[in-house]
């Protein structure tokens, strides 16, 4: 398990996290959510040590962050930052089998060709692989960075914001192998996630996020009901049931479509005040 | 199929090496060994060629280094202000240890080109990321800015002359057995920078990326700076500056290529070989018997291949 301790961090004067404390699960799906701003992707990338600790302390299966080599813990963890696209020109092909890097440094054996395919056939890539990464869509180019996560084969994958960029389709295929991946190997994935209904139906467990401070964690059903998500995103927000999970309805209130000028509905406009 | 361009590459450099040992100002039989042919093949010729080659391959892939630290593909070895730096490096040990030995001058040369380097890449690290052409300015600016100092400190010094000879287009004419043996070293840098290829093109992917696959960025970073610095020192020393090679090169293999540089390095190296090779060919015959500098020739060829890689229409999708 990710194990957080008494992390905060600051960007100059602001702080961006208060004194985290947080547990996240082996073997499940774990989605971060919140508002813009509220620290989701510095929590993020504190634990995939993209951004140098502060104060606290960050423990994942046991490595401390702060003492572990990095090389160490690209086998224990791999990370998709939120990164624009990879202005190199590399093959598909090449750009996943980069992922495999950390285990072999430079010689390649069977495995590793072997789990290069693997991840270019789970995202729909092996018909790209020869083409150069500069000649597909941002979407694809997308994948095949989430491909070369895959390829690196660590028991935690961490992801900020996957589905930016990916349609319907895609968006859900990846939730789905995300899903899988979990269930199947019994791999642990934690993802940033700005559409809750992507977690509300396949996460395994939710950290709500506000302010650089947990406000609610656990299963979906728990975390994702009417008045922690109201209260998370300052909004009254409805929530159905859907496949016997939460079907969270923020795209309009009832009355919206009803008003001749469609504006933010009454008890928003309090809230506001 | 993958062989393709190193195959290619390796046939028109064993045509253009044979060209470059039977031309020049005296004319030999390359079939007979005569005193005469032995002489100016093992004095000249060869010293030349393989020095041609060292230089072209060396800055070539110098080219790829600095291009994949800086991200940026409008760079080269010749536009970061290494060269002027390693010159101002060495115009130090000249004024204040006159006497030092040639190793200790080519090492305060190296030094001071990665100081040159390093200060190059403080400055690009602190420009927008979206400005592509600020990189390339900058560059100029640094190598205009320490080339001035040099060329100060000269005048001062009533050195001007003996800096000419780095600062001024390289030519090849002077190198004979024995005056270009150095260049082997940048060889050696080379291929130290094909060693470490994975490295800086995961380093060229990101620093999260690198970060995410367990990379040191700065010791990459370290790698490439002291790989770029021996080769620029070691060249401008030798021969002198010589443009464009760092830069035209690994564009058109990249646009080749892709750049999966452990791939591509041997025929970037072999095509920055080739081309100097070519111009410096160019240079023999043009006025024969009478030469024209090596540099002089690939700042016209250089420059409009440069303008071919700016104005070419856009790969992106």
């Amino acid at each position: 398990m990710i194990r957080v301790t008494g992390l905060s961090h600051r960007i100059g004067a602001s702080t961006i996290l208060h004194d985290l404390d947080l547990t996240l699960p082996r073997g499940k799906l774990v989605a971060l959510i919140g508002p813009n701003g509220a620290g989701k992707s510095t929590l993020l990338r504190l634990i995939a040590r993209l951004e140098p600790l502060q104060q606290g302390r960050i423990q994942i299966d046991g490595l401390d962050l702060a003492t572990t080599p990095s090389a160490r813990l690209a086998l224990a963890m791999a990370v998709m930052g939120q990164q624009a696209r990879i202005a190199s020109r590399l093959r598909v092909g090449e750009l996943v089998g980069f992922g495999r890097w950390p285990h072999h440094h430079g010689r390649p054996r069977a495995a590793d060709h072997q789990a290069v395919d693997q991840a270019l056939d789970a995202f729909g890539l092996t018909p790209l692989r020869h083409r150069f990464l500069d000649e597909i869509s941002g979407g694809q180019a997308q994948r095949a960075h989430l491909a070369m996560t895959f390829a690196q084969g660590t028991d935690w994958l961490l992801l900020d914001e996957p589905l930016n960029n990916l349609d319907m389709a895609h968006a859900r295929a990846l939730m789905a192998r995300l899903a899988d991946l979990v269930r199947g190997s019994g791999r642990s994935v934690v993802t940033v996630i700005h559409e809750v209904n992507y977690a509300a139906a396949w996460a395994d467990h939710v950290v709500a996020m506000k302010d650089g401070r947990i406000v609610a964690e656990g299963a979906p059903a728990t975390v994702l009901t009417e008045p922690v998500l109201s209260a998370l995103y300052d909004t009254p927000i409805e929530v159905a049931r859907h496949d016997g999970r939460p079907l969270v309805l923020h795209h309009h209130r009832h009355d919206d479509l009803d008003a001749p000028c469609p504006g933010p509905a009454t008890e928003t406009r309090l809230a506001l005040h | 199929m993958k062989a393709r361009p190193l195959v290619l590459s390796g046939l028109v450099l064993s045509a253009l090496i044979l060209a470059s040992l039977g031309v020049g100002a005296a004319s030999i039989d390359l079939g007979g060994s005569d005193p005469w042919t032995m002489l100016v093949l093992m004095q000249s010729r060869l010293p030349r060629t393989l020095a041609l080659l060292l230089t072209g391959a060396a800055l070539a892939v110098a080219g790829v280094v600095i291009q994949s630290l800086v991200r940026n593909r409008f760079v080269g070895p010749d536009t970061a202000g290494t060269g002027e730096s390693a010159a101002l490096g060495l115009l130090a040990v000249t004024l204040l240890a006159p006497a030092a030995p040639i190793w200790v001058r080519m090492i305060a040369a190296s030094l001071a080109a990665m100081a040159g380097t390093a200060l190059f890449l403080a400055i690009v690290r602190r420009l927008p990321a979206r400005e592509v052409m600020l990189v390339p300015i900058a560059g100029l600016i640094l190598s205009g800015i320490v080339g001035g100092v040099v060329t100060w400190i000269a005048w001062e010094a009533d050195l001007l002359q003996f800096v000419a000879t780095w600062l001024m287009s390289g030519e090849f004419s002077g190198v004979i057995a024995g005056r270009y043996e150095l260049l082997w070293v940048a060889g050696l840098a080379a291929l130290l920078a094909w060693f470490a290829a994975d490295r800086f093109a995961i380093l060229s992917l990101g620093d999260e990326v690198a970060t995410g696959l367990g990379l040191s960025s700065r010791g990459v970073m370290r790698l490439g700076m002291v790989v770029v610095s021996v080769v620029s020192a070691l060249v401008v020393v030798t021969v002198g500056m010589i443009p464009f090679i760092g830069l035209v090169v690994p564009n058109i293999v990249a646009r080749i290529m892709g750049d999966n540089l452990r791939a591509s390095i041997p025929v970037v190296a072999a095509g920055g070989a080739g081309l100097l090779l070519a111009c410096d060919l160019l240079g023999r015959v043009l006025r024969h018997p009478y030469e024209i500098p090596v540099g002089t020739i690939l700042g016209i060829v250089g420059s409009v291949v440069f303008l071919w890689l700016l104005y070419r229409p856009a790969s992106h999708g």
